[in-house]
């Protein structure tokens, strides 16, 4: 390697780690072994000005997070292959790696890359090589192992988004399910020693490309998405009580929801967009509504006496699940808003808490207190067999990826409310730490 | 310390800090009347006794109330408790006799459980308290409530300690 290559090496390091310093932090801990092996080769790089961030490295991060990846460390890598044609396959295959990602760089303009990949299946690529030496001499052409290639051009702002973007791909293929890696999350971040303490965030699934939508000195909470991806609805208390506002996350346009005597809480949008469902208490006990965001309309859906909430849209829009203490301790309930008949849904342990389906609806994602502890569960609809997934500390706020694969919710960690993430079958667990202050609330876009 | 006892000292002292401050008054005057060997009682001085005004007797009230102005509860509870009784009676005793102020009742709960649950808790804790002052005769009118749930801490050790400071209702005026 030569001197420039060097510096340029460091300098990107350099700018890599500054730009990681946004205000959360991955910090991984558990389950990075347990799922399929894959290799995501370094990409080469043809140019003078190395773009600032590894394409390999981001990719290879986000499988690792759905926890269906075990990505080989590039130390173990027996080869550095820049194609498929370079790929010696039993080598790969010795290290039991099922597929590979190969790709190459090139500077082709100021700020202008060219990136090329391809997705290679091991096992088809090492019966091709075969069939292509049995073959000698002739041209077999077979390329059913490459599984995917692609050639882009990109600029330098947009490597960390195409990374993402090679991550669907290669999710998708592998997995016959689509990535959610160019989804985004937001959150509330809470710094008690700000002017502004309460700060209403949107960021990569990742953490990364943070941006801060609303600064308050009041408390912010809930955050929903809208189903296209492009408001949010939120809870306020800038006018000391508490109300439902919906923004433009790209115009900041803010337009009022709800603003009745006591709670205006929990709003969720329906998956068609055209209601929010909501708490409120203005007829005296803690109640779920529906309401037509178009014209305001209100339909109350609850009335019980108990405390009822949390409530959260099934997949078609036609059930609501919600939290109730009607039969004593907190517990989920889902329903039916054509015929309103109400069913129990959860029985195990002391309490189950902020309930939301799956993206398939077959199963239910939960807060579950056991013997005191708060820890986010998952229960099939049809068995009720309930997994507990997480053993953190004061889980709340779970938040599914839209196409399941992951859960993002709170935590308490060292006296310090942070973000963690939970793939769905609990083997891959990561947390995702403010920089400075507590993170709270945080919601999984939709598919952007 | 116990609010009523305050407001007890408060009415007693007063009048005597009063009186106290009338009798010095003469005497320093009487002393003056020895060291000058004045002719003895050529004249009296009398005075008034200073009333307080009512302002400032509601404001003296306000700040003994402000400074006892929170309630705790228990773990998932929004029952108030029997220490807090005398508290509350306090407050509604001033708010019957001052129908103009106005008051908001702030719910809030520890830590645990989620957001959307202890907003629900907090508004049973905030309505809990109002419940009881209107029994005791104060104006719905005169009364909002709030509830913050755990959103507010006023202790960040995530202790059990902390949660019972947190899991409050603050009567603010």
């Amino acid at each position: 390697m030569n001197i420039v290559k060097l510096i340029g090496l460091v300098l990107a390091a350099l700018l890599f780690s500054s730009q990681a310093k946004a205000s959360l932090e991955i910090v991984i801990t558990g389950g990075i072994d347990s799922g399929r092996p894959i290799a995501i080769v370094p990409f080469t790089f043809k140019g003078a000005t190395l773009p600032q961030q590894r394409l390999d490295e981001i990719i290879a991060a986000d499988l690792m997070r759905s926890g269906k990846f075990s990505p080989l460390a590039n130390i173990k890598m027996p080869q550095r292959p820049q194609s498929a044609e370079q790929i010696d396959y039993a080598a790969w295959a010795r290290e039991g790696v099922e597929a590979i990602v190969v790709g190459q760089i090139t500077e082709v303009g100021i700020d202008r890359y060219t990136v090329n990949f391809e997705l290679v299946d091991v096992l088809k690529g090492s019966n091709t090589a075969n069939r292509q030496a049995l073959n000698a001499g002739r041209l077999t052409g077979s390329m059913e192992h490459i599984l995917d290639s692609r050639e882009t051009t990109i600029n330098g702002s947009q490597f960390r988004q195409y990374a993402h973007r090679i991550s669907d791909i290669v999710y998708e293929k592998l997995t016959g399910e689509r990535g959610a890696f160019l989804t985004k999350i937001a959150y509330v971040l809470v710094n008690r020693k700000l002017e502004f303490p309460y700060q209403l965030v949107v960021a990569d699934y990742d953490g990364a490309n943070e941006q801060i939508l609303l600064r308050s000195k009041e408390p912010l909470m809930s955050p929903s998405w809208s189903p296209d991806g492009t408001k949010l609805a939120y809870v306020t208390f800038e006018k000391r009580q508490s109300q439902i506002y919906i923004q433009d996350i790209y115009t900041g346009r803010r337009t009022i929801l709800s603003s009745t005597p006591g709670i205006n809480g929990a709003p969720v949008w329906s998956p068609d967009g055209k209601t929010m469902a909501m708490v409120l208490s203005k007829d005296g006990n803690t109640e779920i509504y529906t309401m037509d965001v178009a014209t305001k309309a209100l339909t109350r859906i609850t009335n019980h006496r108990a405390i009822d909430t949390e409530p959260s849209w099934s997949p078609d829009g036609k059930e609501l699940l919600f939290s109730s203490e009607r039969g004593g301790n907190p517990q989920l309930y889902s329903v039916n808003l054509l015929t309103g008949t109400t069913r129990r849904l959860t029985f195990e342990g002391e309490m189950n808490l902020a309930g939301s389906f799956m993206p398939d609806g077959s199963s239910v994602v939960m807060v579950n207190r056991t013997r005191g502890q708060y820890h986010i569960a998952k229960m099939d609809r049809q068995t009720r067999f309930l997994q507990v997934l997480t053993k953190t500390n004061l889980d709340e706020s779970p938040s599914v990826a839209p196409n399941g694969s992951m859960i993002i919710y709170s935590t308490m960690h060292d006296a310090t409310q942070v973000l963690a993430l939970v793939s769905m079958d609990g083997r891959f667990k990561a947390r995702l730490p403010a920089v400075d202050g507590q993170v709270k609330s945080p919601a999984w876009s939709p598919f952007l | 310390m116990k609010l009523n006892k305050v407001l007890k000292g408060l009415l007693i002292a007063l009048p005597v800090l009063t009186l106290a401050a009338c009798s010095s008054t003469s005497s320093t005057d009487q002393s003056g009347a020895d060291t000058s060997s004045m002719p003895q009682e050529t004249v009296q001085v009398e005075t008034v006794e200073k009333v307080v005004s009512p302002a400032e007797q509601m404001r003296q009230k306000l700040e003994a109330l402000r400074q006892e102005n929170t309630i705790y509860f228990d773990f998932d509870k929004a029952t108030v408790r029997p220490e807090f009784i005398e508290t509350l009676q306090a407050h509604g005793a001033f708010l019957t006799s001052n129908p103009s102020v106005r008051i908001t009742v702030e719910g809030h709960s520890d830590e645990r459980g989620t957001p959307e649950y202890n907003i629900a808790l907090g508004e049973r804790r905030a309505v809990a308290v109002v419940q009881y002052l209107q029994n005791l005769g104060v104006s719905s009118g005169q009364i909002s409530t709030v509830s913050y749930g755990e959103e507010k801490p006023v202790d960040m050790s995530r202790s059990e300690a902390g949660f019972a400071k947190n899991r409050r209702a603050v009567l603010v005026y």
